[in-house]
């Protein structure tokens, strides 16, 4: 049996380069925006949050864009290796929108003065979370595994309605979540570290991704091997 | 069968960008998270005591903070209008004249916004202290507001 699966995974030969790599990336980060520039003038250290606020959730809508486009492909070429990708690339968006979340709420209460208010920006983002948690719900209800990544695909495609939603969300409403920063409303010591930090999760989202897919194939071959023996 | 499937996924994506345009569309008319002290004072006597939000700037010179009572007093513009709020317990930190602010509350018939919630606005711009200045440590007067 290990003889049938064990050839086939993918070969691992430069992950752990890969995670030194996004390690080194992300240490240099998070010493830049902790130590190398000062705080914001008007918030203080709270603002370094945007140091790891800002790349968690441009990683969670690049996890779901890598969703949409191979369920895309997925569904034009019916070959489960970009369902593979698929999944695995909905499981790392939805713990890094949660991240999004979770550190949004902390630098909400110091400087609006609430952890948490029904503003377009972050009510779209928790139903951005709900969307991948179901895309993740409808996968584990198919037991098949075409009809799986069909469904999924389905979801996968229509799901990321919500993306460019979030994204546009603060400029086409009114919101207590302020609009994109850019790099004339920002001091460009800032903008440097804030797009090092950005580079560093992008390498760590590489490093998942091929850990994941792994995964994702092993978990193919055992359920092959299930279904054989059933 | 290759070809159908493509056009399947084609459709699919059109559906979808056709989706985005109609909530998008849809939305952005109806979606209105605060309004505006213009807005408060065309909607007049229809609003009154219904809960709702407010936004606008915090109008220079107009805010009092009474300690004993802990009750803040300040008047939300929008350049056009203005609307006096009162306010039960100490605003957030960053609270300020001319700070853009969002409050939770009922408009009164006494023409008086009744807050129970103020909210800061902040703007999108970051800036390192200027020369000699110390920045603000916002996170320090959430400790102590908790803590005490």
């Amino acid at each position: 049996m290990s003889e049938l699966s064990a050839p086939s995974l993918p070969p691992t030969g430069r992950a752990p380069l890969l995670a030194a790599g996004a390690l080194v990336a992300m240490v240099a980060g998070s010493a830049a925006g902790l130590l190398l520039v000062p705080a914001d003038a008007l918030q203080g250290e709270v603002q370094r949050l945007m140091y790891i606020h800002v790349p968690a959730a441009w990683l969670a809508m690049l996890s779901f864009f890598v969703v949409f486009v191979m369920s895309v492909l997925y569904l034009v070429q019916r070959d489960l290796r970009w369902d593979r990708v698929a999944a695995s690339s909905a499981e790392i968006g939805v713990v890094f929108t949660a991240l999004t979340l979770l550190l949004g709420s902390l630098w909400g209460k110091p400087t609006w003065g609430v952890w948490w208010t029904w503003d377009p920006r972050l009510t779209t983002t928790a139903i951005l979370l709900m969307i991948y948690v179901g895309y993740l719900v409808v996968r584990s209800f198919a037991d098949e595994p075409e009809t799986r990544a069909r469904w999924a695909a389905i979801v996968g495609i229509v799901g990321f309605v919500d993306v460019p939603i979030v994204y546009l969300s603060v400029l086409w409403w009114r919101t207590l979540h302020q609009p994109p920063s850019s790099p004339r409303s920002t001091a460009g010591e800032f903008v440097y570290v804030l797009l090092l930090n950005v580079a560093a999760f992008t390498l760590l989202y590489i490093y998942l991704m091929v850990r994941r897919y792994r995964i994702a194939v092993a978990e193919s071959h055992l359920e092959e091997l299930q279904m054989e023996g059933a | 069968m290759k070809r159908r499937r493509m056009w399947m996924a084609l459709g699919l994506v059109a559906i979808v960008g056709a989706l985005v345009l109609l909530v998008a569309g849809g939305l952005r008319e109806n979606v209105v998270y605060f309004l505006t002290p213009t807005e408060l004072a065309a909607r007049g006597a229809e609003i009154y005591d219904a809960p709702l939000r407010l936004g606008g700037q915090v109008k220079i010179n107009t805010v009092d903070w009474n300690v004993d009572a802990a009750e803040l007093r300040f008047v939300i513009t929008d350049g056009e209008t203005d609307v006096p709020v009162l306010s039960s317990g100490a605003p957030p930190a960053m609270f300020s004249e001319g700070m853009g602010v969002v409050v939770e509350g009922a408009y009164r018939e006494d023409g008086v916004f009744r807050s129970h919630n103020v909210m800061v606005k902040h703007s999108n711009e970051y800036r390192p202290p200027e020369e000699g200045h110390e920045a603000k440590d916002l996170y320090r007067s959430l400790i102590i507001e908790d803590g005490s």
